[in-house]
């Protein structure tokens, strides 16, 4: 009888931990950033069917990069989460922690238990009602969870645009300045030579601190186009 | 609720894009509701209208909820925004159905945040019927619920009004409604005021006169009370969106029509030959 060759814990897990980050790193990033009326998400996506970005609830948004087919089944999960916990409790009861927590469970157990980790990377926005309220969660694949503020960056190119944040972005920045550093960040870095995006190459929605109920919206081209002047 | 952290499995499947389904399949001990005859001792609501306007369609309901010979509540709002671009308004049990509303609410956000894209007017109409279906075995047990839905239907340019019945049935009026245990009088008020094409303003005060009537003949719709600063609910809808108006939006309308009854108690006179008569 063969003997099965031995692979310690430690190796299988470095060796998901590579293959989850590489599969990430393909792809194209997102930066979600605070500004004085709320929370902006801005991505590069081409497509317009296909979103990167999206509303969980009245409050709360969502941003992923990764594989679509696997963050797309945590957004759906997210949603029916959110609208089952406030119509059997309340709308005020859904918090973005929570769902946070959620999410980290989730990635956690198929990160340890499945052959194949999840290749997605999160952001849950919280937007209150003052910017000391918001609250940003950053999820990893293998459901590691970051309490991040001001900005996040996630994708390819994470670690140069975080950097450029940290300089760039301070308190109380309008809308239109943290669209104009985010298209900027994403256009040096997103391939190996800058570009300068256009609306049409954008994701772009916000979370309205000043809107009543449903904060999120999606900024359209022309919108967008004024914004970056 | 689910007590376990995480996302259970149901919640990561491939499925609908439908809340109800959803809750169906996952908890449907929080849609059954099971009763006895308790039409006595339940809250009713009662009358609602809805009419179109050149813009979209208003819609309005007093603020009264009877319990038998007793009223419950003086200030029931049975008038809401359904979504950003329809209203929904309701009569019978009160209890069931604002509950009805709630889900409904839900049900067509949940629909969007997962599409993308919103339901179309037709859509959230053929959904409210199924979902008042489901609500046939407590109807029979004198617990119905009668909505009315009106929206704006962005692929038309225009508005629209729905009425229902108790098993489902799902019927397009085409230039006003009304439902409820006054919507005879208050149908017959809008027979005569109502005017195809007009104004938001002048179809929000048919809207007005109607209720009055209602109340004025039955004793289950309540008028608008002065003292207590409590006027009908009325929301407007078009292609801007759907919005409630406020109450001083609605006071000055209210104070006008009420001048306007102590000259003519039985509301304005008919444009057609009132002087000869008199």
């Amino acid at each position: 009888m063969s003997v099965p060759f031995y692979v310690s814990p430690e190796q299988i897990m470095r060796d998901k931990a590579d293959f989850a980050r590489k599969g990430i790193a393909r792809g194209r990033s997102v930066i979600v950033m605070q500004y004085d009326g709320g929370i902006v998400f801005v991505a590069e996506n081409p497509s317009r069917a296909l979103h990167k970005i999206s509303e969980l609830y009245d409050r709360i948004g969502f941003a992923a990069v990764g594989k679509y087919n696997e963050f797309e089944s945590l957004r759906v999960a997210g949603v029916r989460l959110a609208d089952m916990r406030g119509y059997s409790y309340d709308r005020s009861d859904v918090t973005g922690r929570s769902l946070a927590n959620a999410y980290a469970q989730t990635l956690g157990t198929i990160f340890t238990e499945t052959a194949k980790p999840f290749e997605v990377e999160i952001v849950v926005a919280e937007v209150g009602t003052e910017p000391g309220e918001d609250e940003l969660y950053r999820l990893m694949f293998d459901g590691s969870v970051a309490d991040e503020r001001g900005y996040v960056a996630m994708g390819g190119s994470a670690e140069p645009i975080t950097s450029s944040l940290a300089d760039a972005w301070h308190d109380g920045m309008d809308l239109g300045e943290c669209i104009r550093v985010a298209v900027r960040l994403l256009g040096e870095h997103g391939e190996e030579h800058a570009r300068t995006l256009v609306p049409a190459q954008l994701e772009v929605a916000v979370l309205d601190r000043s809107r009543p109920r449903r904060t999120f919206q999606r900024l359209s081209n022309g919108r967008l186009a004024e914004l970056l002047g | 609720m689910t007590s376990s952290p995480g996302l259970p499995e149901p919640y990561r499947l491939t499925g609908t894009s439908s809340f109800v389904e959803f809750l169906a399949a996952l908890h449907p001990e929080r849609l059954r509701l099971t009763g006895v005859d308790a039409s006595s001792v339940a809250p009713h609501g009662t009358t609602i209208v809805a009419l179109r306007t050149s813009d979209g369609v208003v819609m309005a309901g007093d603020r009264r909820a009877t319990m038998g010979n007793l009223i419950a509540q003086h200030d029931i709002e049975k008038v809401f925004a359904a979504d950003e671009h329809s209203v929904i308004g309701i009569a019978g049990t009160a209890g069931l159905a604002v509950e009805l509303v709630r889900i409904f609410q839900v049900e067509l956000e949940h629909y969007e945040k997962i599409e993308g894209v919103p339901l179309s007017l037709d859509g959230k109409a053929n959904r409210l019927a199924t979902m008042l279906r489901g609500n046939l075995g407590l109807a029979l047990q004198g617990l119905a619920v009668v909505p009315l839905f009106a929206g704006y239907d962005l692929a038309r340019g225009t508005g629209r009004i729905f009425s229902y019945d108790v098993t489902g049935g799902r019927y397009e009026e085409h230039d006003f409604y009304a439902v409820g245990s006054g919507s005879t009088f208050a149908r017959g008020s809008l027979k005569k005021l109502f005017r195809r094409a007009a104004s938001t303003d002048d179809a929000v005060m048919a809207a007005l006169e109607a209720l009055y009537d209602a109340a004025d003949d039955d004793s289950a719709t309540g008028g608008p009370d002065m003292a207590r600063g409590i006027f009908p609910v009325v929301a407007v809808v078009d292609a801007q969106g759907a919005r409630v108006l406020r109450d001083d939006e609605v006071a000055p309308r209210v104070a006008a029509m009420l001048t306007g009854r102590s000259l003519h108690p039985d509301g304005p006179p008919s444009d057609r030959g009132g002087e000869a008569s008199s």
